[in-house]
């Protein structure tokens, strides 16, 4: 199977709803079949990156170490929107991995220029 | 009076401008889950819940908060952090329970 680029777009926030879970788990599953996977995360999609998460009191699994895993799997493309990041009061030193910050015109580029889009 | 509960995120949909329209004077909002991330400081929407706060008294879970990432420290002044203890304090000591889901 020839290589494609696969993009995750990421716009709940962890907890609320399965999707941030959901995302996660596809993408290294994609990872594992050596594609080339880039993520964003837009609107609310920016919460699942926040430092700090302790979720013994809602007594759910705290998946956000596993962002920090995802260079061992070869995922290092990990986008912010600014907008979002600015509406939210989170800047990159809030984020629990390095990210690149985007704009809109930034993200629409990078939505153009790949083969598969996967939104959660 | 009476209690109402936000759970969904103040940037993804209108349930928080809902409650704020409906909420009479006097009653509590306590917002849950996504809903936590209204009673943050240095967001888009801190000012508008902070005037919604002088009104209606602001609650928000804490554990929701921790889960998010957030402490007590990252809460708009005067929004009040309770346990799920303080939970089911406020809907006792309310008559009826209104959940904006």
């Amino acid at each position: 199977m020839s290589e494609k680029k696969f993009l995750y777009v990421n716009r709940k926030a962890p907890y609320g709803t399965v999707y941030a879970l959901e995302s996660l788990e596809v993408v290294l599953i994609g990872a594992a079949f050596e594609q080339d996977v880039s993520m964003v995360f837009i609107d609310d999609g920016v919460y699942q990156l926040k430092k700090g998460q302790n979720t013994e009191g809602v007594e759910m699994k705290n998946f956000s170490p596993t962002y920090r895993a995802l260079e061992m799997y070869d995922v290092e493309k990990l986008y912010v929107d600014k907008e979002s990041m600015d509406a939210r009061g989170l800047t990159t030193d809030d984020l629990l991995v390095d990210v690149e910050v985007m704009n809109a015109d930034q993200i629409a580029d990078l939505m153009e220029s790949q083969d598969v889009v996967l939104t959660f | 009076m009476m209690l109402h509960t936000v759970n969904k995120s103040p940037f993804m949909s209108n349930n928080l401008d809902s409650c704020l329209r409906v909420a009479k004077k006097g009653s509590a909002i306590l917002l849950i889950e996504d809903g936590i991330f209204a009673a943050l400081k240095g967001t888009a929407l801190t000012d508008k819940v902070s005037a919604a706060n002088a009104d209606t008294q602001i609650y928000v879970l804490g554990p929701d908060l921790a889960a998010r990432g957030y402490g007590e420290d990252a809460v708009i002044e005067g929004v009040k952090v309770v346990d799920y203890a303080g939970f089911v304090d406020l809907a006792v000591e309310h008559d009826k329970v209104q959940s904006w889901v």
